[in-house]
C-alpha cells in the first residue's frame, strides 16, 4: 500500500492506484476528458496533467501509477498553465457551435475550459473538415465537435463488444468513426447510444425528435398518447437538479399532461403484458422439451432490449430462434394503443400518435423497424430519450420541481411493481419468476420480498437456480426440476455468456439480457453522467417504487386481466400472435 | 489516403503481368489464409498479415480487409484504422512501380518538395495517383531513416540518395527505355 503526498497531504492508496485515484481519495478532483471508470486509462486527452517532484515533465495522472513517497501537485502555476494550453489546443480544432449545441448545458469541455479560466484561444489555424453522420434513426455524429478522446471507442469495443468506432487516418486527419469514416448505418452498430452517453462534448448525440412531437401535439386532428419506460422515473429528476435515484413518477406525469399529451400512459402496462406472454412462452417451450420431447430452442432469451436484438442479428444469428418472440414492451404498447385503445376511444389508428419516452437510443431504431407495424401503421411514431424529455419540459417553461404529483391514465397506465423492475438488470428475470412460479405452483414466489438476490447487482454475468416442488397438476412435469437462469448486461458480457453456452460450458433455461450496463437505468438516453454509483442509486429507486406498489405481480394487474377478457382472449392466442410477437433475421456483420 | 483522388480503380490490372498467369482472387485469399493460420496464436499479428496481403494483392481491397477482420475477429473499424494510419498501406490499386518521395524534416529542408514537384511534372500525376499506363504510383513517405542522404526518394525497394530535381526525368525514362531492372539497394541520382 504505497503512501504518497498529494498537494502536501499524505494519502495511502491501493497498490494498483494511479495518481488520479490518489487525488480522488483526498477529494481532489482532477479534470479529464478521456477517463472512463473501470477501464484502462489511455491518456489521450492530456488534460489531467500533474506535477511530480523530481520528474522531468508533467505526467498524465490517469495513467501514472502511484509510487511510495511521491510528492504530487495537482494545482500549481505550471500545472494550470499546461492544462490551459492543452485545452486551448483542443478548442482550436473544436467546431463547437456552443450557442446551439445540444450539449451546451452539460458539455464537459466547456466546463473544464471555464474552470481553467480560458478567455481566448491563442492557437488559430486550419480546422479539420466536418462530417455529419445522421444516417441512423438513433444517433447523430458530428466530427467537427469530436475531440478524439476515444471514450466512445473504448465503450463500443470493451463494454458492448461491438467495435463500430475506431480512429481512422492519422494525426491531424484523424477521425473517430466506423471503418473508412463511413456512416453508422453501413456498419454493424447496434445503436445502443452508450457512445452518446459518455461523449464529453456534442460529437455524438441522439437524433432529436422533439419538434416532431410538438408538431403532433399542435395538430388538432391527432390524438397523442405518451408512454414512459420504467427507467425514466428514476432518472428524469437528474435533469432538474435532483440527486441520482430520486423518484419523480408523479411530477413526470403532471409535466407530460402540461405538455399537452391527451393520455399519459405507462410502458409498465405493456411490461406486465410482456411477462404474461413471455412467461407463457417459456412454459410452453419447457413443456415441449420435457413432455413432448420435441426439439425446441432453449435457453430462451428475453427480447425487450432492441440493442441486444440487433447484436444477436449481427453477431450471434445462431441464437435468434432462442429469442422470445415477444416484442418489447414499447412495441406491445404501440400495437395495442393503435388497436385496442383506439377502438375503445373511437379514434382511427391513423389519427393516433404514439410517443415513447425511453432511456434508450436504440428504441428510436426499434420503432422504425418494418416488423413494428402490427396496427397497419407504424405502431410507435416518435421516441424521445429521457434527456429529450428533460429539454422539452424546460423549453415549455414548466417548473418541474414545483409540480404536484399526478397519476397515470387508465387503462394503459395501470401497472404493477413487477413492471417497474424491468428498468434494471435482473429485474425482468425477477418479474417473470414472480408470475411463472405462481402459475406452476399456485404459491407466491418464495424469494425474500419477491426478489432473487443472486441476479441483482452490477456483476456482468449472474446466475441462479431453483428446484420447483409442489406443482399444480397441469405443470406437474416440472416437479423437482431445477430451473436454471442467468442474467447479463453490457453486450460484451452477453457475448461471453453466449460463448459459454455455445461451447457447452453452461446450461440454462431462461436468460435475461439487457444491452446497457446496469440495464435500462444506465441506457444511452439517460441523463449524463452515468457511473456505477449513479446506476446503483437508480436501481435502488426502482426497487423502492416496486416495494411501494400494492400490486407487485404482473398477473395481478386488473387491466391486464380485462385486456385478455375483452380483447386478446388468451396468452399466445391469435390476436397476441399478430400484435405482440415477431421474428428477427440475421444481418451481415460487415 | 483519399480514394477519390485515385486515377486507377480496377483490380489486378496494376500488376503488369499477363492475365492468364495471374492467380485468381480466391487463390490469393487461400494463400492469405495459410498465413493467417500461421499467426493463429500470435497477438498483434494484424500488421504482418496486412503486409502479406498487400504483397499478394498489390494493394488492400476492402473485400480482403473484411476477410481479415472476420478471420482475426478484430472489428473492421480497427483493421481499417490501422490501414489508414500507416502510409505504407494502400487501399487502391497501384502502378508497377511505386515512387515514394521522402518529406520528412531533413529531406524536406534539403529540397524534397522540389523533387516531388519534378516527379509530378514528369509523371503528370498528383500524390497518391497512378499514371494512365499503370507504370508508376506516386506517394509521399515520412522518413526512410536515411536523413544523412537527404533528399531521398525510393522506387520500389531502391532508395535514391541526394536526388536532384533535374535528374528525375532521366531516372523515370530509364524505366521506360531500358526496362530498368530494380534491385534492393541505394543509388546515386
Amino acid at each position: 500500500m504505497p503512501k504518497l503526498f498529494v498537494n502536501n497531504q499524505e494519502v495511502e492508496v491501493k497498490p494498483d492506484a494511479t495518481l488520479y485515484d490518489a487525488a480522488k481519495v483526498l477529494g481532489v478532483e482532477i479534470p479529464t476528458l478521456c477517463y472512463l471508470e473501470g477501464k484502462l486509462p489511455i491518456g489521450a486527452c492530456r488534460v489531467c496533467l500533474v506535477e511530480v517532484e523530481g520528474a522531468k515533465t508533467l505526467v498524465a495522472s490517469c495513467s501514472t501509477p502511484a509510487v511510495e513517497g511521491m510528492r504530487v501537485h495537482t494545482n500549481n502555476k505550471r500545472v494550470r498553465e499546461a492544462r490551459r494550453m492543452v485545452v486551448e489546443l483542443i478548442l482550436s480544432e473544436h467546431e463547437g457551435n456552443c450557442q446551439y449545441c445540444g450539449r451546451s448545458e452539460d458539455c464537459e469541455l466547456k466546463e473544464i475550459a471555464s474552470h481553467l479560466g480560458i478567455e481566448d484561444i491563442h492557437y488559430k489555424g486550419e480546422k479539420p473538415a466536418i462530417q455529419i453522420d445522421s444516417s441512423t434513426p438513433a444517433l447523430v455524429r458530428d466530427s467537427g465537435k469530436c475531440i478524439k478522446c476515444r471514450r466512445c471507442v473504448t465503450v463500443c469495443r470493451e463494454v458492448q463488444g461491438v467495435g463500430s468506432l475506431f480512429p481512422q487516418n492519422r494525426g491531424y486527419k484523424t477521425m473517430i468513426g466506423p471503418a473508412f469514416a463511413m456512416d453508422l448505418d453501413s456498419v454493424a452498430c447496434v445503436q445502443c447510444g452508450q457512445c452518446a452517453a459518455i461523449c464529453p462534448v456534442g460529437a455524438i448525440q441522439e437524433k432529436n425528435d422533439i419538434d416532431r412531437v410538438w408538431e403532433a401535439l399542435e395538430d388538432k386532428t391527432k390524438h397523442v398518447v405518451v408512454q414512459t419506460a420504467p427507467a425514466i422515473r428514476a432518472a428524469l429528476g437528474e435533469c432538474f437538479g435532483y440527486p441520482p435515484g430520486t423518484l419523480v413518477t408523479g411530477k413526470m406525469v403532471t409535466a407530460l399532461r402540461r405538455i399537452g399529451f391527451h393520455s399519459v400512459f405507462d410502458t409498465n402496462f405493456a411490461a406486465d403484458l410482456t411477462i404474461i406472454e413471455e412467461g407463457t412462452e417459456l412454459l410452453m417451450r419447457l413443456k415441449k422439451a420435457l413432455v413432448e420431447k420435441q426439439p425446441v430452442s432453449l435457453p430462451m432469451f428475453t427480447s425487450c432490449s432492441p440493442g441486444w436484438i440487433k447484436f444477436a442479428e449481427y453477431y450471434y444469428p445462431e441464437f435468434l430462434p432462442n429469442l422470445s418472440t415477444c416484442k418489447s414492451p414499447q412495441q406491445m404498447f404501440g400495437a395495442l394503443a393503435k388497436t385496442y385503445y383506439a377502438t375503445q376511444k373511437g379514434v382511427k389508428p391513423e389519427d393516433m400518435v404514439v410517443v415513447s419516452i425511453m432511456p434508450c437510443t436504440a428504441k428510436k431504431f426499434e420503432a422504425s423497424r418494418p416488423e413494428m407495424n402490427a396496427s397497419g401503421f407504424q405502431d410507435v411514431d416518435y421516441v424521445l430519450t429521457t434527456r429529450e424529455l428533460g429539454f422539452m419540459i424546460e423549453s415549455a417553461g414548466i417548473d418541474f420541481r414545483s409540480l404536484e404529483d399526478g397519476t397515470m391514465d387508465s387503462p394503459l397506465g395501470i401497472s404493477t411493481g413487477a413492471a417497474d423492475i424491468f428498468a434494471n438488470t435482473g429485474g425482468v428475470m425477477e418479474a417473470a419468476l414472480r408470475t411463472v412460479y405462481e402459475i406452476v405452483t399456485g404459491r407466491e414466489f418464495p424469494g425474500a420480498d419477491l426478489r432473487l438476490g443472486p441476479v441483482e447487482g452490477l456483476a456482468g454475468i449472474k446466475a441462479a437456480s431453483l428446484v420447483i416442488t409442489g406443482t399444480v397438476p397441469e405443470w406437474s412435469f416440472l416437479e423437482n426440476v431445477e430451473v436454471k437462469v442467468a442474467v447479463a448486461h453490457g453486450l460484451a458480457n452477453a457475448a461471453q455468456l453466449l460463448d459459454q453456452i455455445k461451447e457447452g460450458k453452461a446450461q440454462y433455461h431462461f436468460i435475461e439480457i439487457m444491452t446497457c450496463p446496469g440495464g435500462c437505468i444506465g441506457g444511452g438516453g439517460q441523463p449524463r453522467y452515468t457511473d456505477d454509483a449513479v446506476r446503483l442509486a437508480r436501481i435502488n429507486a426502482i426497487y423502492k417504487e416496486d416495494a411501494g406498489k400494492k400490486l407487485r405481480k404482473s398477473h395481478a394487474n386488473p387491466q391486464i386481466k380485462k385486456l385478455y377478457d375483452e380483447y386478446l382472449k388468451q396468452p399466445l392466442g391469435e390476436k397476441s400472435h399478430h400484435l405482440l410477437h415477431t421474428h428477427y433475421h440475421a444481418r451481415p456483420k460487415t | 489516403m483519399d480514394a477519390s483522388s485515385q486515377k486507377t480503380k480496377s483490380l489486378g490490372a496494376a500488376q503488369g503481368t499477363c492475365c492468364s498467369c495471374q492467380p485468381s482472387e480466391e487463390e490469393m485469399l487461400r494463400s492469405l489464409d495459410v498465413v493467417i493460420d500461421g499467426f493463429a496464436k500470435t497477438e498483434g499479428a494484424l500488421i504482418p498479415i496486412l503486409q502479406t496481403a498487400q504483397n499478394l494483392f498489390g494493394y488492400l481491397p476492402k473485400s480482403v480487409l473484411k476477410h481479415i477482420s472476420l478471420q482475426l475477429k478484430i472489428p473492421y473499424s480497427e483493421v481499417t484504422g490501422v490501414v489508414t494510419f500507416y502510409s505504407f498501406f494502400s487501399t487502391v490499386p497501384r502502378g508497377k512501380h511505386v515512387v515514394r518521395v521522402c518529406l520528412g524534416t531533413a529531406c524536406y529542408v534539403r529540397g524534397g518538395g522540389q523533387v516531388l514537384d519534378a516527379l509530378r511534372k514528369r509523371l503528370a500525376i498528383n500524390v497518391n495517383q497512378t499514371t494512365d499506363d499503370r507504370m508508376f504510383t506516386l506517394e509521399v513517405a515520412r522518413c526512410f531513416g536515411a536523413c544523412g542522404l537527404a533528399p531521398t526518394m525510393s522506387i520500389d525497394d531502391v532508395v535514391f540518395k541526394r536526388v536532384r530535381p533535374g535528374k528525375i526525368a532521366e531516372i523515370i525514362d530509364g524505366f521506360y527505355s531500358k526496362g530498368e531492372n530494380v534491385k534492393e539497394g541505394v543509388r546515386h541520382a
